[in-house]
């Protein structure tokens, strides 16, 4: 369902007045990106159906309270997003988030990894294997820098609502963004450098 | 890394980002063109960055709600009495 359907199959006024077809309607259309955020955001399933649970409980609580000022989407993820932060620092209260090295500031890292990988085969990039190495990276990521790539390359959220939903400013997204794309592809790099080392070793020319 | 144009390689990294979502303006994208032409690492840099975004995005769409999830979801949610009527 495109993102129109699922805003026309809402009714905005009978959600808000706690109608329960609308509310499950809400569930459906948006329990499976939410899920995944929180899953790749976790990495555990428990940890992101805690969130997912607590994500629509909230929902269903203030939803009298839903302004439309954001899209009903926006709103979620700006939610599970306030959640899975939470469950983060509660699992790890000695690191504070503020005090992750690689924050917002500064400027990129220089780039280290040179491989020319991006010529290797379909088939290499998108085995069970080099999936594996994707979400290992995404768990490798800063918590902060994690957060906004999700949000943007893999549900797809604009730059705007991105920021709204992380109350950031649009600035501050697009430095994360590009943190978190360079850390990203500084790690699978490595993986499909050595990828790339190995066949050259097998191959029988050599 | 060297390089022979105005933009630097550290210029060229700080806008990698805008220019690969295609909102940078036609003159800074030529530059940025210009650029990679001559310096073979950004180069590299842009070709595999390019990848790894275009790789996460191609398994964006996957991962369903599992069945038992969206039970248990409903569940707490007190709208167990809907769960069959969706889909």
């Amino acid at each position: 369902m495109t993102q129109a359907n699922i805003n026309e199959s809402i009714d905005l006024a009978l959600l808000r007045s706690g109608d329960r077809v609308q509310f499950a309607r809400l569930v459906d259309a948006y329990s499976s990106p939410i899920y995944r955020l929180a899953l790749k955001m976790l990495g555990n399933q428990q940890d992101a159906e805690d969130v997912l649970q607590t994500t629509f409980l909230k929902a269903l609580k203030y939803v009298a309270d839903f302004e439309g000022r954001s899209s009903l989407s926006t709103w979620l993820y700006r939610i599970a997003a306030n959640e899975a932060l939470m469950l983060m620092r509660r699992k790890r209260p000695s690191i504070s988030l503020d005090e992750e090295p690689d924050d917002e500031d500064g400027e990129p890292r220089q780039p280290l990894q040179l491989a020319d990988w991006g010529a290797l085969p379909e088939s290499e990039l998108v085995s069970a294997e080099s999936k594996k190495q994707l979400d290992l990276a995404i768990q490798a990521l800063p918590e902060k820098l994690r957060v906004v790539f999700l949000l943007r390359d893999i549900e797809g959220l604009s730059i705007r609502d991105t920021s709204e939903a992380l109350d950031l400013t649009e600035t501050a997204v697009k430095t994360r963004l590009l943190r978190a794309r360079l850390h990203l592809r500084e790690q699978l790099s490595v993986y499909f450098g050595e990828r790339m080392r190995r066949e050259n070793l097998n191959d029988p020319q050599i | 890394m060297t390089h022979k144009y105005d933009l630097s390689c550290k210029e060229m990294l700080g806008n990698l980002s805008d220019f690969i979502d295609g909102d940078l303006s036609d003159d800074a994208c030529q530059e940025i063109q210009r650029h990679m032409a001559g310096c073979e690492n950004c180069r590299v840099v842009y070709d595999t960055l390019t990848r790894t975004i275009y790789l996460y995005q191609a398994s964006a769409a996957e991962g369903e709600l599992p069945e038992d999830v969206r039970g248990r979801l409903y569940q707490c949610l007190r709208l167990d009495d809907l769960l069959n009527t969706k889909k």
